[in-house]
C-alpha cells in the first residue's frame, strides 16, 4: 500500500522502524521471521513455497490447519495459520489432510433424519466424552457438546453451535471414537434445514408474483426509460 | 498523537455523532469525488492492450501484462486426452460448485478442476449477504434499479434483469439443500439493509452467509460424487478448427503434469484478481484469485468488458499488521457503524455506494484526516463500539461473532474499542464478455460468477455477486450440459493458440509473463 505510507507521521516505535526479529521452529527446523506476522508469512518469508494449507487467508476455509506450541510450554494447540501471529520460541507444522470417513446421502429422500444419523455415523453414539475435539477447536466451538446433541436429536442447536465451523478438520484426528464431528454436525445442519424448518410464506408468494407476471407492467415501464429517467425512478410495489 | 488517544477521541464524539445525519451525494457530487479520489482514475496506473480482441483499450498494467503473457503449454503438447467428459467446469468456489451441481442434475458427466481445495475460494468468505428482493415491500424491480444507481447505470440491462428476477427461486435452491438463511419471529427471511439498496434485501446467515453456502455446496458436491480434481489448474483452453472450445489443459500443481481435458462445453468459474494487488493494493481474496480466467478466454479471442474498474472495499483492515487487507464486514456500516476521521468527524454517508465511501476514506488520508498506525499505514475508524451503544448491548457478539473473532485473536475487542480501515481491493467490475446464459462469444465456453463481466456495471452493489454466481451458475450449468448432449466429440487443437503467439510476435511483445499466474509469488527466494 505505498500510497498511505507515510514515514514522516509515523509513530515514532523502535520496533516498527527496525522490525524486530524472532526465532520460530516450522516443521522441526528454526527461521528468523519478523515479530508479528502471520505463521503463513512467515512460511513465505523462510522461502517455502506453500500450496497446501493456504486457502482463503482470511480465517473461513480451514485450509491452513495447523499445530503450535509456545516456547516452554508442552502443551500442544491448535490454529489457522493465516489468522495467528509468530512469536518467538514458538514451533509449528500444518495438519496433514487426514482421511476421515463422510457419509454421503441424499437429504430429500431421508424419512426420519434423527435416526438415519446412526445409520450414516455409526461412531456418533459411540463418543468417549474425552473432550479433546472441543480443546482442538480453532473457533471455539463446543465440539463435544454438538456430538452429543446431534445424537440426541437437537438439530436445531447443533446448527447453531456450528455456524463457524470452517470445517479445519482439527476436530478429527484426536477423536479416540474415529468420530469427524465436523461431518456429523454438518449432516445435521442441513437435515435441520431441509426437514425441520418451515417454508416461508414470503418467499413463495413473492416466486409466484414473478411467474404470474406480475411485474411486468412495471418491467415494461422502466426498460424504456433513458438513463437519465432511470437515475429518477423508483419502482412502484403496488 | 499515540494511537490510544486517537482511539479515545472516537469514544468522547460518539455521542455528538449519532445525531448527526449525512446525506447521499447525488449523481454530481459523486462523479466529481470519484474521479478525483477513486484508484480507478488514476491514469497512471493504466495503459492500452497492445493485441487482441480488446487492443487499443484501457486497463491496468498489472491485467495487461498478464493478457499478453506468454501461455506455459508447448505448442507441441500430446493432446490426447487424459479425461473425457460433457462439461468441465473450472474453479470450485460458489459459482463452480452452482454449475457443477446443475448440469450434474441434468444428467451430464461433469468433471470438476480447482486450483486449491474444493471450497477453498471467495466464496467462503462472504459475511455480508446475499441480495434477493424478497421482502414485501420490494420487488425485482427495484433491486434492478438500485443495482443500475449503484453500477453507474452501465449495467447489462439483460443480465442484470436475469439475475433479479430469478433471485427468489435461487432462494428457493438453497434452501431445499439446507442453507440456513436467517429468520424473523413469522418463519420469513429476514432481510437487512445494504450499501446502495433502497430495501433491506440483504439474506444473512449470521455473517457466515458464504461459509454457510459453500459448506452446503460442496457436501452436495460431494455427496452427487461428481468427480474432482484437486490442487489442478486451468492453464490454457482447447479449440477446435472452427475455433469452438473443445477443452482445456489443465497444470497437476502437486506434481506439475499437465492434464489434457477433452469437454464439449467448458464452464470458467475462476473468480477474481485480487493477489494481483492492482495499483499495490493490499486484497481481501482469496490465495487463488489472480483472473485466470481472463487470460485464458482472451487468448481463445474472447473479449472482455469494462476490464478497467474494479472494486476496492471502503473496509479494509490496517491495524493491527496482521489483518492488513481483510475485509471487515460492511454489515458493521449496515447497522449504522460511522466512519470517523482523525479530527473526530463523520465525512461520508456510511450506505452509500462502495465507490463512493472508498473514495472520501482515500480523500481523508490524502488531505491529512487519516489516522497514522504504528507500521506507518494510514486509515480512518470505524466506530464499532457504537452498534452495541444503539442497538443494546451484545449486539456485535450476536450480529457479527466472525468479526469479533477476527480481531480477538488479536487482543483487540471490536465491542470495547473502534477499528481501523482503509479501502482494499475487493472485485473485479467487470470481465469476460458473456450472453444471458452465461455463454461466451467462443461457442461452447461459458463463464460464471466473478470471472464474467458486464452485469455489475463500474461498481457492484453488496450482496449481487453471491446472487450472481447462483443464477449464472445454474444457467451455465444447464445449458452446458443440454449444449453437451447434441454435440459430438470435436477435435483439440492449440490453434488459438498459434495465433495468439504470432500475433504477439507482430506485435513485438514478449514480456517474458508467462500466464495465468495462477499462485501468487509471495514465497522469500
Ligand atoms: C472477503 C470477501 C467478502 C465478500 N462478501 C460478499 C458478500 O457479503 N456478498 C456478496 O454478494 N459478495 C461478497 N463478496 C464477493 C463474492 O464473494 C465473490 O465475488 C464471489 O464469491 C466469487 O465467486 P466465484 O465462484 O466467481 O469465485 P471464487 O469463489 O473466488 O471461486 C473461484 C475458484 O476458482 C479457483 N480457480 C481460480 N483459478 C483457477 C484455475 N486457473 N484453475 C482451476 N481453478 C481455479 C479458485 O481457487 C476458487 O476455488 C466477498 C468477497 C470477498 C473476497
Ligand atoms: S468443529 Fe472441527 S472442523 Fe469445525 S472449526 Fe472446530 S475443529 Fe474445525
Ligand atoms: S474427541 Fe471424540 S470421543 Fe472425545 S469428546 Fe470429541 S467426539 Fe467424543
Ligand atoms: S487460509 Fe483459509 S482459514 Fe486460513
Amino acid at each position: 500500500m505505498p500510497d498511505t505510507l507515510d514515514k514522516k507521521h509515523t509513530l515514532n516505535q523502535e520496533e516498527i522502524l527496525q522490525p524486530k526479529m524472532v526465532t520460530v521452529e516450522i516443521e522441526g527446523k528454526p527461521f528468523q521471521v519478523p515479530a508479528g506476522i502471520t505463521l503463513i508469512k512467515a512460511l513465505w518469508y523462510a522461502g517455502q513455497d506453500v500450496i497446501r494449507g493456504v486457502g482463503c487467508l482470511g480465517g473461513f476455509c480451514g485450509a491452513c490447519a495447523t499445530y503450535y506450541r509456545t516456547k516452554d510450554d508442552p502443551k500442544v494447540k491448535t490454529c489457522l495459520a493465516c489468522s495467528m501471529a509468530v512469536e518467538d520460541g514458538m514451533s509449528f507444522s500444518f495438519m496433514p489432510a487426514f482421511p476421515a470417513r463422510k457419509a454421503t446421502y441424499n437429504l430429500l429422500e431421508l424419512k426420519d433424519p434423527k435416526q438415519d444419523l446412526f445409520a450414516l455415523y455409526p461412531e456418533a453414539p459411540l463418543c468417549r466424552n474425552c473432550n479433546a475435539c472441543t480443546e482442538a477447536c480453532p473457533q471455539n466451538i463446543d465440539v463435544r457438546e454438538g456430538v452429543w446433541k446431534a445424537v440426541f436429536g437437537d438439530f436445531k442447536t447443533v446448527s447453531e453451535m456450528f455456524m463457524d465451523c470452517v470445517m479445519c478438520g482439527l476436530c478429527a484426528p484426536v477423536c479416540i471414537a474415529d468420530i469427524a464431528p465436523n461431518l456429523v454436525a454438518l449432516y445435521a445442519s442441513r437435515a435441520q434445514g431441509v426437514h425441520f424448518t418451515e417454508k416461508p410464506e414470503g418467499l413463495s408468494k413473492r416466486i409466484e408474483e414473478i411467474s404470474d407476471g406480475r411485474f411486468q407492467q412495471e418491467w415494461d415501464r422502466i426498460l424504456k426509460l433513458s438513463d437519465e429517467e432511470l437515475q429518477n425512478t423508483t419502482a412502484s410495489t403496488t | 498523537m499515540e494511537l490510544t488517544e486517537q482511539r479515545n477521541l472516537v469514544h468522547k464524539t460518539r455521542d455528538a455523532r449519532r445525531s448527526i445525519s449525512f446525506p447521499k451525494l447525488s449523481p454530481a457530487e459523486r462523479d466529481s469525488l470519484i474521479k478525483k479520489y477513486h484508484p480507478d482514475h488514476r491514469a497512471h496506473a493504466y495503459r492500452p492492450i497492445i493485441f487482441g480482441p480488446n487492443a487499443g483499450q484501457l486497463t491496468v498494467t498489472e491485467v495487461a501484462t498478464l493478457l499478453e503473457g506468454e501461455s506455459p503449454v508447448p505448442a507441441d503438447l500430446d493432446l490426447t486426452p487424459d479425461y473425457s467428459v460433457d462439461v468441465l467446469v473450472v474453479g470450485g468456489g460458489g459459482a463452480g460448485c452452482a454449475s457443477a451441481l446443475h448440469a450434474h442434475a441434468q444428467g451430464a458427466n461433469v468433471l470438476l478442476a480447482t486450483k486449491l481445495r474444493l471450497g477453498d475460494s471467495n466464496s467462503v468468505m462472504a459475511q455480508g449477504g446475499m441480495q434477493i428482493a424478497v421482502a414485501s415491500d420490494d420487488s425485482p424491480v427495484q433491486h434492478f434499479l438500485d443495482t443500475l444507481k449503484g453500477g453507474h447505470m452501465k449495467n447489462d440491462h439483460q443480465l442484470l434483469k436475469v439475475m433479479v428476477e430469478e433471485g427468489p427461486s435461487i432462494a428457493k435452491w438453497l434452501l431445499e439443500l439446507g442453507v440456513l438463511f436467517d429468520r424473523d419471529a413469522d418463519g420469513n427471511l429476514h432481510v437487512k439493509k445494504g450499501g446502495g439498496s433502497s430495501k433491506a434485501r440483504l439474506l444473512t446467515c449470521s455473517d457466515y452467509t458464504g461459509l454457510e453456502i459453500m459448506r452446503v455446496l460442496k457436501d452436495e458436491v460431494l455427496n452427487q460424487k461428481i468427480p474432482l480434481l484437486e490442487f489442478v489448474a486451468a492453464v490454457e483452453l482447447l479449440s477446435d478448427a472452427k475455433g469452438a472450445c473443445t477443452g482445456a489443459v489443465l497444470k497437476d500443481l502437486d506434481n506439475n503434469r499437465f492434464i489434457v481435458v477433452a469437454a464439449k462445453t467448458v464452464i470458467m468459474a475462476t473468480g477474481g484478481i485480487g493477489r494481483l494487488h492492482i495499483q499495490g493494493f493490499p486484497t481481501s481474496n482469496h490465495f487463488g484469485a489472480t483472473g485466470d480466467a481472463l487470460v485464458l478466454a482472451y487468448r481463445l479471442g474472447v473479449p472482455l468488458v469494462q476490464i478497467d474498474t474494479f472494486q476496492y472495499h471502503p473496509s479494509g483492515g490496517v491495524y493491527p499488521e496482521q489483518l492488513v487487507g481483510a475485509l471487515v464486514t460492511e454489515g458493521i456500516r449496515s447497522e449504522g457503524g460511522h466512519l470517523v476521521n482523525a479530527k473526530g468527524e463523520r465525512f461520508v454517508n456510511e450506505l452509500d455506494t462502495r465507490d463512493v465511501v472508498s473514495s472520501s476514506i482515500i480523500r481523508e488520508c490524502e488531505e491529512g484526516r487519516g489516522i497514522r498506525t504504528p507500521s506507518g499505514r494510514v486509515g480512518v475508524w470505524l466506530d464499532t463500539p457504537l452498534l452495541d451503544v444503539e442497538h443494546g448491548p451484545g449486539t456485535l457478539d450476536k450480529h457479527f461473532p466472525a468479526m469479533v473473532r477476527q480481531y480477538e485473536r488479536y487482543q483487540v475487542d471490536i465491542r470495547k474499542d473502534p477499528v481501523l480501515i482503509y479501502p482494499t481491493l475487493h472485485y473485479q467490475n467487470g470481465g469476460v464478455k458473456i450472453d444471458v446464459n452465461g455463454e461466451t462469444p467462443v461457442a461452447n465456453l461459458f463463464v460464471a460468477g466473478e470471472a464474467s463481466g458486464g452485469l455489475h456495471g463500474r461498481n457492484r452493489l453488496m450482496g449481487n455477486s453471491l446472487l450472481d454466481l447462483m443464477v449464472f451458475g445454474k444457467r451455465t450449468g444447464i445449458l452446458a450440459a443440454e449444449r453437451a448432449k447434441s454435440l459430438p466429440n470435436s477435435s483439440l487443437t492449440l490453434d488459438h493458440l498459434k495465433r495468439f503467439r504470432a500475433e504477439a510476435k507482430r506485435h513485438q511483445v514478449s514480456a517474458g509473463v508467462i500466464s495465468p499466474m495462477v499462485l501468487p509469488a509471495y514465497t522469500n527466494k
